[in-house]
């Protein structure tokens, strides 16, 4: 089933265009990874699918982009989209609260107040995110003291309390160590049971990884896509090749 | 939804506080100008006042508020920016970085009158100088001082390394470094810096009651020896500003005519400000081009 | 390259000499105030120590009969007139000027920073004497006609104030508001927040200890204003029982009271006092803004 379907979609910042004629669907319950060099239109594509971009000064959008069949920029309340199409960032941002405060924060602004549910719902996230065994005695504490890692499960845990469908990742971890890395890739293998995953990532190795299937970005364009150990053995475009065999080295 | 008319509800409301200030704002500065719109000629900018009749001017006091402008420059001007030196490039953390913080964080924020009256303790009854334009110098040197400071070390901070590093690396001293790359490359900030405080030195009053003093002897601008007391050269001699002026036609206007000189004087002042505004916000941005070269 | 060796002792010279001129420079930062705290202070004291006034009178007794006489320089009624018209100010412009540094940053950053921002430093630029004047021939004559009294009030020195605080506040929580990274709001965002719940729920309670540090410095710029406040409020040293009554402050009584008193006369000293008083408060508001400071999250 498909869960996204991109038609035709260009995108300008003012008269610089970034993304060209994308056509691109995404399968409910899967990881899509997106790769390409720096600068090829990864994050802003993937901000065009919960109309993150909206917020971007002179950005002008055409072509369709529609959610189980709706058009995103047309039929759906952004609102409304957002909670069903979360995202995780490639900077840690938690906001500057207690790490209870901060899963609570998504629940709480749609309207839960009663203590009880936003506790199941808390340990409910952490646990699927799992921190839920870090931070148990330090719910009350700032989420600024976290580590790293800790602080992106948190970020994920906080998008998962709002239970969306979607959750785009760009470059989830790419300000990480190994160790925490590692915990991300396991996590987005649980995840993929229940939630359509699209993740942004400079790692080869990543994409190989967690992938079901890939997209190949260059200078705004989608080269290539497809189930991923298509596209990462038998590319159809030379340029897919050059790319992905000069990254493997 | 009710989150979604909250928020325009919120929008409307900040655009309201918005638009009613720049409003008020604009009224304020018209109604201001309107009333003072008579005064705002060369006689009236030029001439003496006049004692319990009308037709009088604020010349002397225009020209003492810029002489005194003048000379706390001259005095401020280059301590700020030496403490701004020190403070961006050599202090290291430790108590007595602190104290220097510390210092320049408590005169930022002391109420004016009491500088004036530490001025009146120290520069007019200590050094037996009298109300002077040399004592409200010094009074209005330590209001400017932290500002000075605080800007010179701003703009000097915001220099990027690599300029310091480059310079090094030619074999400069420190001192070489900062007089001739550091300073000149924070020179846009610090200008900008100083004429803003230029407004505020120029409007200031209540630091000046006690120490420039609330008279003004008469000026004869050909008398250039500067131990007469009539001589413009002279920095011992009281001298009431235009600032201090309107306070005091407010409290003790004699002339029939105090309101309408007040509302010239106020108007005039006010126009200066603006001036001082405009001009540190256009030199700022010319001095800023030029340096980074897209003239 | 040679070098020339008198060239190169010179400018090693100049080197620590230059050094030495601007620590000089900063040090006199620190002369100047702990001159300023030491002048003020030990004139301040006298009242006390050689006029033998107790404290207690001075800070808690409304008796203020300076030239009688056995002088009495109870002073509550300038204390708590400043605190009054001061705090009353600070309920206004408070939420004002925190709006307009949100509008400025959060909801119109274009206009804002070509319109709004510059009016603001139009704001802080004019002098007190101006607004002062203002006071006295705008709003003194229309409080009087429309409210009764003599227009010279409370209510005039509050108003005056509140224009003069809100564009320390404006600016001081605009730089707080400010440098605050983008990504919490697009955290927000992204979880399907409105703008309103984000500068409600993330931006105020991150930027609190700035917006806090704006209102107490603009606490301290009304507590310490003198002229604009003397040429509206009327200056009869009574506490005010209405907004519409006449007042003074701290301030305004120093400014009216210092050029009518002999130096070392009780009444002088008694001013002094209460300089001594207003230096007190000054400091101890920079004191808490370093405190609030240093909570914050962000610094
Ligand atoms: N806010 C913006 N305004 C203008 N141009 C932008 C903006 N964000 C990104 N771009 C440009 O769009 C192109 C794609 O950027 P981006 O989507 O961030 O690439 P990627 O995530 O693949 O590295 C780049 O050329 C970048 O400079
Ligand atoms: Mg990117």
């Amino acid at each position: 089933m498909k869960k996204i379907e991109v038609r035709e979609l260009d995108l300008f910042y003012g008269e610089v265009q970034a993304l060209k004629k994308i056509n691109l669907d995404v399968e409910a319950n899967s990881v899509l990874a997106l790769i390409g060099p720096s600068g090829c239109g990864k994050s802003t594509f993937i901000r065009t699918l919960n109309r993150m971009n909206d917020l971007i000064e002179g950005v002008k959008i055409n072509g369709t982009v529609l959610l189980d069949g709706q058009d995103l920029y047309k039929e759906v309340d952004v609102i409304e989209l957002r909670k069903k199409v979360g995202m995780v960032f490639q900077k840690p941002n938690p906001f500057p609260m207690t790490v209870y405060d901060n899963v609570a924060y998504g629940p709480r602004i749609h309207g839960i107040k009663d203590k009880k549910k936003l506790n199941e719902i808390v340990e409910k996230s952490l646990k699927a995110a799992a921190l839920w065994d870090e931070v148990k005695d330090r719910l009350h504490k700032s989420a600024l003291s976290l580590s790293g890692g800790q602080q992106q499960r948190l970020c994920i845990a906080r998008t998962l309390a709002v239970e969306p469908e979607v959750i785009l990742m760009d470059e989830p971890t790419s300000a990480l160590d190994p160790i925490s890395t590692m915990k991300i890739e396991e996590l987005i293998e649980e995840l993929k049971n229940k939630y359509t995953i699209i993740i942004v990532t400079h790692n080869m190795q990543q994409a190989g990884r967690v992938s079901d299937y890939t997209a190949f970005f260059l200078n705004g364009e989608l080269i290539e896509s497809g189930p991923t150990d298509q596209v990462f053995y038998n590319p159809k475009d030379k340029r897919t090749e050059d790319y992905i065999t000069g990254r493997f080295g | 939804m009710k989150s979604k008319l909250y928020d325009k509800i919120a929008t409307i409301y900040f655009y309201a506080v918005a638009v009613f200030l720049i409003l008020f704002l604009v009224s304020l500065i018209s109604y201001i100008l309107y009333q003072g719109r008579t005064k705002l000629n060369i006689d009236f900018l030029t001439s003496p006042p006049k004692f319990m009749e009308a037709g009088g001017g604020i010349g002397p006091q225009l020209f003492n508020s810029l002489e005194l402008l003048i000379i706390t420059l001259i005095i401020s001007v280059p301590i700020g920016l030496g403490a701004g030196i020190y403070m961006a490039e050599y202090a290291k953390p430790g108590l007595l970085t602190e104290l220097i913080r510390l210092s320049v964080e408590t005169l930022s924020s002391m109420p004016s009158i009491v500088v004036g009256l530490f001025g009146l303790l120290v520069f007019v009854t200590m050094t037996g100088w009298g109300y002077s334009l040399i004592a409200g110098a010094l009074a209005l040197t330590v209001l400017n001082l932290p500002v000075m400071t605080r800007v010179s070390e701003d703009s000097i901070r915001s220099v990027p390394n690599s300029l310091r590093e480059a310079s090094y690396a030619l074999g400069s001293t420190k001192w070489q470094t900062i007089v001739k790359v550091v300073v000149p490359a924070a020179m846009p900030g610090i200008i900008t810096g100083i004429i803003l405080t230029a407004g505020r030195i120029f409007g200031e009053a209540a630091a000046l009651l006690y120490t420039a003093g609330m008279s003004s002897p008469a000026l004869n601008f050909s008398n250039l020896n500067p131990s007469s007391p009539t001589s413009p050269l002279n920095i011992f001699r009281p001298a009431e500003t235009l600032a201090v002026y309107i306070w005091k036609v407010n409290s003790e206007g004699l002339a029939p005519d105090a309101r309408q000189i007040a509302d010239g004087a106020a108007a005039v002042l006010l126009l200066m400000v603006l001036i001082f505004n405009i001009l540190a916000r256009w030199l700022g941005s010319t001095l800023y081009k030029r340096m980074t070269g897209e003239k | 390259m040679t070098v020339d060796k008198n060239y190169e002792r010179k400018r090693k010279l100049v080197n620590s000499f230059g050094k030495a001129i601007v620590f000089i420079s900063a040090l006199l930062l620190i002369i100047i105030t702990v001159s300023l705290f030491l002048f003020v202070t030990s004139k301040g004291l006298s009242t006390f120590i050689k006029d033998g006034i107790s404290i207690k009178e001075f800070l808690f007794s409304t008796t203020w009969n300076p030239d009688r006489e056995v002088p009495a320089v109870g002073s509550l009624q300038f204390i708590i007139g400043s605190i009054l018209v001061s705090a009353f100010a600070i309920m206004i412009s408070a939420p004002l000027g925190v709006s307009s540094a949100i509008f400025m940053v959060e909801i119109e950053k274009k206009l804002g920073q070509k319109i709004l921002q510059p009016a603001i430093e139009i704001f802080v630029g004019i002098p007190s004497v101006v607004y002062g004047w203002v006071g006295l021939t705008v709003l003194v004559p229309f409080i009087s006609k429309h409210f009764g009294g003599l227009g010279f009030s409370l209510l005039a020195g509050i108003l005056v104030l509140t224009i003069m605080t809100l564009p320390t506040i404006t600016s001081v929580s605009t730089d707080a508001i400010r440098s605050l990274p983008v990504e919490i709001r697009e955290a927000s965002y992204a979880l399907g927040a409105t703008r309103w719940q984000t500068i409600r729920h993330v931006v105020i309670p991150a930027a609190k200890s700035g917006i806090l540090t704006a209102i107490i410095l603009g606490l301290a710029r009304a507590f310490g204003e003198a002229l604009a406040v003397q040429m509206v409020i009327g200056n009869r040293p009574v506490i005010p029982k209405s907004f519409l009554e006449p007042m003074s402050t701290i301030t305004s009584i120093i400014t009216m009271d210092m050029a009518n008193t002999a130096m070392g006369s009780v009444w002088n000293d008694a001013l002094w006092s209460l300089a001594l008083l207003l230096l007190i408060i000054s400091f101890t508001f920079i004191i808490i803004i370093k405190l609030v400071g240093r909570r914050g999250m962000y610094k």
